[in-house]
């Protein structure tokens, strides 16, 4: 919130202009139909005032003039309303391109930032940035721009035919002018605050049921329904009280309003009543300064409404282009975000990957006051298996971070078959390793795509042999739309274990050379465990593998077991020689026997 | 409706006083422009500027009432509707906690959440408003409408005569674009999917270099969105311009028509300007009156779904003991021939029957989906049993009430909650119990070393969720909560997966020196947290194949056996 007050950066501004300026051709003929709609929709009040004179002519109706005035009313407002209902949809098509742009711009951007910013980044954060902040920008585009353009065309119109009509009438303005500037401070002073304290407390009261029932069996099974109640009951209250608040002041603003308007009417009418009572009697003279018709005074009076409507807009329009420059001010904030840095020109594409991988020295922290791994060194021959183990925070998922390059070393070197991995072009990189992680990602697509997603061109008999693989295709065969099933949150239930099972024949599919494992089975149940044990097997067979487990069968075979403590190496070897070694991996082998 | 309806009566006094003061508010508005009329015909040909002042100032005068009437009325409502909408939605929430989880289940959560959320929100929002133009804007249109035909009754209905033009294109356009609307957000709702997909995704992403196919998928999304919100906008942008016109094709229709009743003397052009003022009010307040009737819609719809909460009968009703008499089994716990079924297709437990004496230790173990969770739910009466009994104190479950039934309890699920609140507060969960008990409990559950270590102990704030804290820290406070009373009987489903082998060790040693009198239920996947349970169950598709201590199901359960061989003592390191 204290962001938004600080008023953005000039830069900001012409940023998102040169959005609009890409569409100059259709931008131009947006205010080109802006202008004209409202000159048309000004030119009415004129010709009904002088239709009304025409009408009110001392020597009786003037039918000729009145028809003329009537047609050309009808003209006016008819050609007013079609050409405002173009420039809505102008408006929209083009701030729609805009918002489209912007979206997929900051998108695209997303999946160039290095894996990092979204460690450090909430989630809800980012997609308010995609989906309201882009949104305040649109609403601005489509609509505040053409309002700001038509209000000052109006007030400005508004005051040159009040001019023409009358000049002494519009000091009444003196009067209500400045009330509605007043007004206007009071709105964003007192009322504007109070209605973002209503929407902050009920948005923390809606967070709070929704957490509350998200733990209603846990409430049920305590009996604390009305505690839970009471609990409710105080944040409702407190949340009620601000809306009334909010409505106190804020449900005064439209009487208030409504009464300037009605100000301003009287006023004119007391005014122009007198000037009108000498110009009928012939007191004041036609072609005088003071001189008024009743058709003027019509006239007047409906000019002074078209007048007071942008004046009492002005602050909120105002209001809206700030916040949809500080929208916009967080949005170019994302795409000015540094990116994975490109590979280097020269970088080699990696393939027929043999699977040697080793670290040399290697020392690493996310953030320089802290490193995770000191001085790393391991050699890995092809087709090994190294499992790595240690304590949590111990540093065994950023080995695998350095690896896939999703971050960068400090320093040391990590070759790959004798390259060293920074003259290799990343995505090369990535596509020799296959993962298998324990956050089961699935994407909402159907089983199929999901099985597919490590290998595009794989066909529908590789997809079902890697499911059976997996020990997942009698399950997925029994959906209600086998492979084709979509998944999705709402939808079909999947559990972890059975998603966790997808993943697995994912990476079965994928021919990669090298294979990593972080917790790949710690949804699924033990006894599942053992039925695809067999097919964990076939895929780690021949390839380089990156173990990390909490289970000992898993480890145990191992042909290399790496103790990780505090980002340093303290034991290595196969598990018969650690357990012979005598420290920190058989304390723990041997805790769980006794 | 009707639901809400009822929420109103309380008020109902203050909601006539304040509809009075609107009323005369209104009334004193539609003043205005007959003043003007009569200035201009009347007055003005006296020649008297003091009379035009007089008139002018009766003007601001009238002005002045309307606008401090209303400003009062809207006062009156704003506090109206705030209790009102206090009221109804602290009924819903109460209504909605005490709801059992099979009808929970029929609404489903997310379902629950925006009644109480956005549901209310629109009740609120149309009360407020009923209140504030419900009626301004009949008596501007109707006394709008009446004093025009008391003018001159021939410009008047040609002038009226637009008015159901009025309503009918603003209501249908207004009311095709609800839906319209609603697939906006549901493509607003599919794009955002992708980009939380995504982030959650993007290593998986990265590591198959799969960018382009994602840049592909989002733009499928937020092509579908904007092509969506276009369609929408389109549609609706024409309501403003329609009524615009409309508006102002009135009262060419009144200038062309009274140039002619002039001409006769039927009419002068004083009322024609009096009759254009009154105009622009009376299709504000037709503009008003659409407005209301497409909220009133979406009211009727969220009032209708507000009221089916409020409506459903408690389930799950606490059962007299003659028809469920009491038993002297002597046993803590006991299932007597329990079958469940969620659906009535497909049976979740078949037949489930065992006795556990008061301390007693009992292990149910087997694979996800084999029951295990569901027999908890039984036993904590979220659900009715199809078939059989379920006793405690040879007392049927079903003929306690929820409060004595539920204090003999602690239950710690897997996936159990922690919500926005310091770590003693989650503990407690609003019970009376004593900083010291929650210690003693938090030190049984192997918590009390990672709370200390916190700077600010147990009043650390947990986020929502927990998600500030890890899944075995998470598991560790939970099964605090459940101790922290000392229950009768002590549920943990599932409720260790995530400890290490070791703190999951002490905490059994734990349980059993200070809480030997006891009974506990432990639910698990791992052999060894139930191995030294007096009796364990091994549950496979909703059936006991295997009812034994440790070494004889080793012996004669192979599927016991299978388990036990595969997990070789389980969790290796946290």
């Amino acid at each position: 919130m204290t962001k938004e007050k600080k008023s953005p950066k000039k830069g900001v501004v012409w940023r998102l202009f040169r959005y609009v300026l890409h569409y100059w051709p259709l931008f131009m003929a947006a205010i080109g139909l802006t202008l004209l709609s409202n000159q048309l929709s000004l030119l009415g009040p004129k010709y009904s005032g002088d239709a009304i004179d025409a009408i009110a002519a001392t020597q009786g109706v003037q039918f000729d003039a009145v028809w003329e005035n009537v047609g050309r009313m009808l003209l006016c407002y008819l050609l007013s309303a079609i050409l405002s209902y173009l420039l809505a949809v102008l408006m929209i098509r083009i701030s729609q391109k805009i918002v489209y742009t912007m979206r997929r711009q900051l998108f695209e951007k997303l999946t160039a930032l290095p894996v990092g910013y979204f460690d450090t980044h909430h989630t809800g954060d980012i997609i308010s940035h995609l989906s309201y902040d882009i949104d305040t920008i649109n609403s601005t585009l489509s609509h505040d721009v053409v309002q700001v353009m038509t209000s000052l065309y109006t007030v400005i119109g508004s005051l040159i035919f009040m001019w023409q009509i009358s000049k002494p009438l519009i000091a009444v303005f003196a009067i209500t002018v400045p009330v509605s500037i007043v007004l206007t401070r009071y709105r964003s002073k007192k009322v504007r605050p109070l209605f973002s304290t209503r929407s902050k407390k009920l948005g923390e009261l809606n967070g709070y049921a929704e957490e509350m029932l998200c733990g209603c069996r846990t409430i049920t099974a305590y009996h604390r329904e009305e505690e839970i109640g009471n609990r409710f009951h105080r944040r409702n209250q407190d949340a009620m009280e601000a809306y009334r608040k909010a409505d106190y002041y804020g449900g005064a603003l439209f009487p208030i309003i409504n009464f300037i308007n009605n100000l301003s009417l009287s006023l004119v009418m007391i005014l122009g009543g007198i000037l009108y009572m000498y110009s009928a009697s012939g007191t004041v003279k036609a072609g005088s300064l003071l001189f008024i018709t009743l058709g003027g005074v019509a006239q007047f009076v409906q000019y002074s409404r078209k007048f007071a409507g942008p004046i009492n807009e002005f602050a909120n329009i105002l209001h809206e282009f700030q916040s949809a420059f500080s929208a916009a001010q967080r949005v170019f904030a994302i795409l000015d975000e540094p990116t994975e840095p490109v590979d280097s020109p020269d970088a080699k594409i990696l393939d027929k990957v043999q699977g040697e991988v080793s670290f040399r020295n290697v020392t690493f922290g996310y953030t320089p006051d802290k490193t995770i791994l000191h001085g790393l060194s391991v050699d890995v021959q092809p087709g090994e298996t190294v499992a790595i183990v240690g304590p949590t925070g111990a540093g065994k998922t950023t080995i695998i971070s350095l690896l896939m390059r999703f971050y960068d070393r400090n320093s040391g070197t990590i070759t790959i078959d004798g390259l060293p991995i920074d003259s290799l072009t990343r995505s090369s990189l990535r596509r020799a390793y296959t993962m298998v992680l324990q956050d089961t990602w699935l994407f909402n697509g159907s089983v199929y795509d999901n099985i597919r997603y490590g290998r595009e061109n794989a066909t529908y008999e590789e997809v079902v042999a890697a499911a059976k693989a997996a020990r997942i295709h009698y399950f997925i065969e029994g959906l209600p739309q086998g492979y084709d099933t979509v998944i999705s949150d709402d939808g079909v239930n999947i559990s972890k274990g059975q998603r966790q099972l997808i993943t697995i024949a994912r990476a079965m599919i994928s021919d990669s050379a090298m294979l990593i494992l972080d917790e790949a089975t710690s949804n699924v149940d033990s006894r599942t465990e053992i039925k695809i044990q067999e097919a964990m097997a076939a895929l780690m067979k021949g390839r380089t593998c990156f173990v990390i487990a909490h289970r000992l069968s898993t480890i145990q075979n191992a042909d290399k077991i790496l103790v990780l403590q505090d980002g340093v190496i303290t034991e290595a070897g196969t598990h018969d020689q650690l357990m012979q070694r005598g420290g920190f991996y058989s304390t723990l082998y041997n805790a769980q026997f006794t | 409706m009707k639901a809400l309806l009822r929420y109103l009566i309380p008020y109902r006094n203050r909601m006539t006083v304040g509809l009075t003061i609107k009323m005369t508010a209104t009334l004193a508005e539609l003043m205005l422009p007959y003043i003007l009329s009569h200035i201009l015909k009347n007055v003005v040909v006296v020649q008297d500027i003091s009379l035009i002042l007089l008139w002018g100032g009766a003007m601001i005068l009238f002005a002045a009432i309307a606008c401090v009437g209303n400003i009062i009325a809207n006062r009156m409502a704003a506090r109206v509707s705030a209790d009102f909408a206090r009221q109804m939605r602290q009924d819903l929430f109460d209504s909605t906690l005490r709801l059992s989880a099979a009808q929970a289940d029929r609404f489903t959560i997310p379902s629950l959440e925006s009644r109480i959320t956005s549901d209310t929100y629109n009740a609120h929002s149309f009360i407020n408003m009923m209140q504030r133009m419900g009626v301004r804007a009949p008596i501007l249109l109707i006394g709008g409408m009446a004093i025009t035909l008391m003018m001159d009754a021939y410009l008047a209905l040609a002038m009226l005569a637009v008015l159901p033009l009025i309503f009918v294109t603003v209501y249908f356009i207004s009311r095709k674009g609800v839906p319209l609307y609603s697939g906006v957000q549901q493509a607003v709702d599919r794009m955002i999917r992708v980009v939380r997909e995504d982030i959650q995704g993007i290593r998986v992403i990265k590591a198959l270099s799969k960018t382009e196919y994602e840049h592909r998928r989002y733009d499928t999304a937020n092509a579908d969105l904007v092509k969506k919100d276009t369609h929408a906008g389109v549609i609706m942008g024409s309501v403003n311009p329609i009524m615009t016109l409309l508006m102002n094709g009135g009262i060419v229709a009144v200038v062309a028509l009274a140039a002619s009743r002039v001409a006769r003397g039927q009419s002068d052009p004083e009322t024609v300007i009096a009759f254009m003022q009154y105009f622009t009010l009376i299709s504000m307040a037709m503009m008003s009156v659409t407005r209301m009737f497409v909220m009133y819609t979406k009211c009727a719809a969220s009032a209708r779904r507000i009221a089916e909460v409020l409506e459903t009968d408690e389930d799950l009703p606490v059962l007299s003991e003659g028809d469920y008499p009491r038993e002297e089994s002597g046993a803590h716990i006991r299932f007597d021939h329990v079958s469940f079924s969620y659906t009535g297709k497909r049976q979740e437990l078949e037949d489930i029957s065992f006795t556990l004496p008061r301390g007693g230790r009992l292990g149910i173990i087997g694979a996800t989906g084999s029951g295990k969770s569901t027999l908890i739910k039984l036993l904590l009466r979220f659900y009715d049993v199809t078939e059989g009994s379920v006793y405690i104190n040879g007392q049927d479950i079903r003929t306690m009430d929820k409060a004595s039934l539920y204090a003999i309890f602690g239950t710690a699920m897997q996936q159990d909650f922690l919500y926005d609140d310091t770590i003693e507060e989650n503990i407690r969960f609003g019970r009376e119990i004593p900083h010291d008990d929650v210690v003693r409990a938090a030190a049984i559950a192997q918590a009390d070393g990672f709370i200390t270590a916190f700077p600010d102990g147990y009043a650390h704030k947990i986020a929502a969720g927990g998600t500030n804290i890890s899944g075995g820290q998470k598991q560790r406070l939970l099964i605090a909560r459940a101790l922290a009373a000392q229950p009768d009987i002590l549920i943990l489903d599932d409720s260790s997966s995530a400890l290490d082998y070791k703190t999951d060790a002490a905490l059994r040693r734990g349980l059993a020196e200070s809480m030997a009198n006891t009974t506990v239920v432990t639910v698990a996947q791992r052999v060894s947290t139930v191995k030294d349970c007096d009796r364990i169950l091994v549950l496979e598709e909703g059936r006991v194949i295997g009812d034994g201590t440790h070494e004889q199901l080793l012996a004669d359960c192979p599927t016991y056996r299978e388990i036990s061989d595969s997990q070789m003592g389980g969790a290796f390191v946290d």
